[in-house]
């Protein structure tokens, strides 16, 4: 009880120099959540695909596409239950920075994607309609997209303005799930470029659903096999997979970001070190007065430790209830990662580096406190 | 009468390993800040050095990329003979017709393949990219199945040394050389024959098409002449604003990131410093009041410690730049999200940029000190001299 009155009353003799520190220490930890966060951001992505999905595109590259004719043969693999095609439309909706991702899809894609669910009288209304699109739940609110709406898109890939009618709004069928996309008929794509005598039918990918996960593997094997040394040659792999693919593309990107979300640590570990270290040589006569009395040097260091664990403990604390709010505030401002939810990890993590500065920064101060002299400690000046 | 310098100095030395911790903070602080610019420098370097000043690319309207356009023969034929452009010494005119393809090449050690630019160019191809000079081995023989590839593909990917082949769009492709392009863009592609590559891609048109121009000026007045032309659907850029535009996503990404962390770091470091300062002062202030009776004013405490505060950032500077700058031996390699190929570019160090640095870490220094060193200056002199 009076070790931990001493603590209290150590943390707060010099109130600014504490709330300072406090302060740092609930910067740094917020931060390190918020990078952690992008970092799993990034993978949103990848979380969410299904593992009785798997991805046939060109093995040259993604850019270069594929036969529409590949679309039977695959269906007639064993082990494949439906397959969907899915070309990537890459327009601008407006200006360059509303970028959002639009595919032209075969009608039966929704069929393979179980978690986005779509009323079944919009998903007839999009049927019935060419022009028709069906954006997701995230892109809708973020544009203020309402059904019965025309977008004007205008395309890279595909020259011209293209018309769209949104016919539905897709929701996820849970919170990870990214709904960010606008689909929209592969046959108005098709229909469209036949007229401007352009190339037609085609697929950027095949989406194929497998009955069964455990041979998803063979089942790859065998699809590409199908197409060995034809004029496409295919790559199939798992959904998840394809969607590391894309992750895979900045990883140096995301390196990066992980290095520094470390540097934030060692820079608050600097801050914090350097209060306990302060804070133990002023003190210097106060320990050898302990210390003359009776105290060991394990009551020194107990008191060293624990002052700066209820330091970080606070600053961390805080840091971690601000990340919360602060990861909601950041989805709604800047919007470029549609999932961008703090993990349990995440706020394991930013406690166990709290934990780790308050440690490091107390073991040079409790050291020295244990090991000076009486004498030399009581005419020790600050 | 101001405070000597000496007196700041030494009072940093004494308290030698709070000084090195605050210091340190402040380090880390600016080797982001500076490692960020470096980064969006080479990025911009990279880019900008990719394009030749006389240098029109041509691609089809609203293609924002080379891999998005396609130009088909009978434009190009239109281009190429336009009286505009420029010949070369065997009058032919200076003209590159080139198809640009991903293909996926797995980089030395990495899981997963990352998309590669592909260039098919015409003879004209080199003499239009003056940076690019073949290292070693030879160039490709047009009509053969042979590529040469850039420096940043050779150091980076597997399968790329002279002799290696690559396998895609149904052949084996021999390696028979590697340039350099002067740390341009060029230096993450891999280039072969133009037919060669149309064909093994099946491909009837051509992606963009390089030209020179005879006279740099005529550019608008070959723009009008191709938009009244109904059979042309392309647009003409400059190639240096061509591939400006193209860093312009990734180099905006990597500065929000960048300058927003390195802003919320800085509060943890001017805290840092902050606390420092602080405990200078308290610790101080029998000294302070002695300086005050000697005759010093309020504004010779107050620069002194302003100064001290400074002399910390700069410290801090300095190491922090210091280490930044070891960041220019390395390379950064990531996909650019515009054109979807791979790009390698390095750190570049300016004097610009340690300009920058070292004033934001005296900024920082000076913030962090500027209370404390209020609080020292307004010091009465006569408790501070009962409080020694």
């Amino acid at each position: 009880m009076f070790l931990l009155k001493l603590i209290l009353r150590n943390a707060f003799r010099h109130r600014l120099r504490t709330v300072l520190t406090l302060t740092g220490l609930a910067v740094a930890v917020l931060a390190y959540g918020m990078l952690q966060t992008v970092v799993h951001a990034w993978y949103a992505g990848a979380a969410a695909a299904s593992a009785t999905r798997l991805v046939t595109r060109s093995a040259i590259s993604l850019a270069v596409w594929l036969p529409a004719s590949y679309e039977t043969r695959i269906r007639g693999v064993d082990g494949v239950k439906r397959v969907a095609r899915s070309n990537w439309f890459g327009g601008i909706y407006q200006e360059p920075k509303n970028f959002f991702p639009q595919f032209a899809v075969s009608d039966n894609y929704l069929d393979l994607y179980p978690e986005f669910v779509l009323p079944e009288g919009e998903r007839a209304a999009w049927m019935r309609d060419r022009k028709g699109a069906l954006v997701g739940r995230q892109l809708a609110d973020k544009f203020g997209f309402k059904v019965g709406d025309v977008l004007p898109i205008r395309g890279t890939i595909f020259p011209g303005t293209w018309e769209f009618v949104i016919r539905g709004i897709f929701d996820g069928a849970d919170s990870s799930k990214v709904t960010n996309h606008m689909l929209f008929h592969f046959d108005y794509l098709n229909e469209t470029l036949r007229k401007q005598k352009r190339r037609t039918d085609f697929a950027g990918v095949y989406i194929v659903s497998i009955d069964d996960i455990d041979n998803a593997a063979a089942i790859a094997v065998n699809i590409d096999a199908e197409f060995r040394n034809s004029l496409a040659e295919t790559l199939t792999e798992s959904e998840q997979a394809f969607q590391l693919g894309f992750v895979a593309m900045s990883d140096q990107i995301i390196a990066a970001i992980r290095i520094v979300s470390y540097v934030v640590i060692l820079i608050i570990l600097a801050v914090m070190a350097n209060t306990m270290a302060m804070s133990a040589r002023e003190r210097t006569s106060e320990y050898a007065t302990l210390k003359a009395i009776g105290f060991g040097p394990r009551f020194l260091a107990l008191l060293i430790v624990g002052e700066s664990l209820l330091i970080c403990g606070l600053g961390g604390g805080l840091g971690m209830a601000l990340t919360l709010p602060a990861a909601a505030f950041f989805k709604n401002v800047a919007g470029i990662f549609p999932i961008f939810s703090v993990s349990g990890t995440t706020l394991l993590s930013q406690a166990a580096c709290a934990l780790a500065v308050a440690l490091a920064a107390a073991i040079v101060p409790a050291a020295r406190a244990g090991r000076v002299r009486i004498v030399d400690g009581l005419r020790a000046i600050a | 009468m101001a405070i000597p310098l000496s007196y700041v100095a030494r009072n940093l030395w004494t308290r030698r390993l709070t000084t090195a911790l605050t210091a340190g903070g402040l380090a880390l602080v600016v080797f982001v800040f500076a490692t960020v610019l470096m980064l969006d420098a080479g990025l911009k370097r990279t880019l900008v050095g990719t394009g030749e000043h006389d240098n029109v690319i041509a691609i089809r309207k609203g293609a924002e990329t080379e891999i998005q356009s396609g130009i088909t023969r009978i434009q190009a034929n239109v281009i190429e003979t336009h009286p505009a452009i420029a010949t070369g010494p065997d009058s032919r005119p200076l003209v590159s017709k080139e198809t640009v393809v991903l293909i996926s090449l797995r980089k030395i050690g990495a899981q997963k393949p990352s998309n590669i630019v592909i260039r098919g160019v015409s003879a004209a191809g080199l003499r239009l990219r003056p940076q690019v000079r073949l290292v070693a081995g030879r160039m490709f023989s047009p009509g053969a199945a042979e590529i040469v590839v850039g420096g940043a593909i050779a150091r980076g990917f597997e399968n790329t040394r002279i002799g290696d082949q690559l396998n895609f769009a149904q052949r084996d492709w021999t390696v028979v050389g590697t340039f350099d392009a002067g740390s341009s863009g060029f230096d993450s592609e891999i280039w072969g024959d133009v037919d060669q590559l149309m064909q093994a891609f099946r491909r009837t048109a051509f992606s963009s098409m390089v030209l020179r121009l005879a006279d740099p000026d005529r550019l608008d007045g070959l723009r009008a002449d191709f938009e009244a032309d109904p059979r042309m659907t392309t647009e003409l850029k400059r190639e240096r604003t061509f591939y400006s535009d193209q860093s312009r996503a990734l180099s905006t990404f990597i500065n929000v990131l960048g300058l927003t962390l390195t802003t919320v770091f800085s509060i943890g470091a001017m805290l840092g410093a902050m606390i420092t300062m602080y405990a200078a002062v308290a610790n101080r202030v029998g000294e302070i009041g002695t300086l005050r009776a000697l005759g010093f004013r309020r504004a010779s405490v107050l620069a002194a410690f302003l100064a001290e505060a400074l002399l910390l950032g700069l410290v801090g500077g300095v190491a922090g730049l210091a280490a930044a700058a070891l960041m220019q031996f390395a390379s950064f390699s990531t996909t650019n999200f515009q054109t979807f190929a791979d790009l390698s570019f390095r750190f570049v160090l300016t004097p610009g940029i340690a300009a920058q640095t070292l004033a934001f870490a005296v900024v920082m220094g000076l913030v962090g000190g500027f209370l404390p060193a209020m609080r020292a200056a307004r010091l009465e002199i006569v408790e501070a001299l009962r409080a020694a």
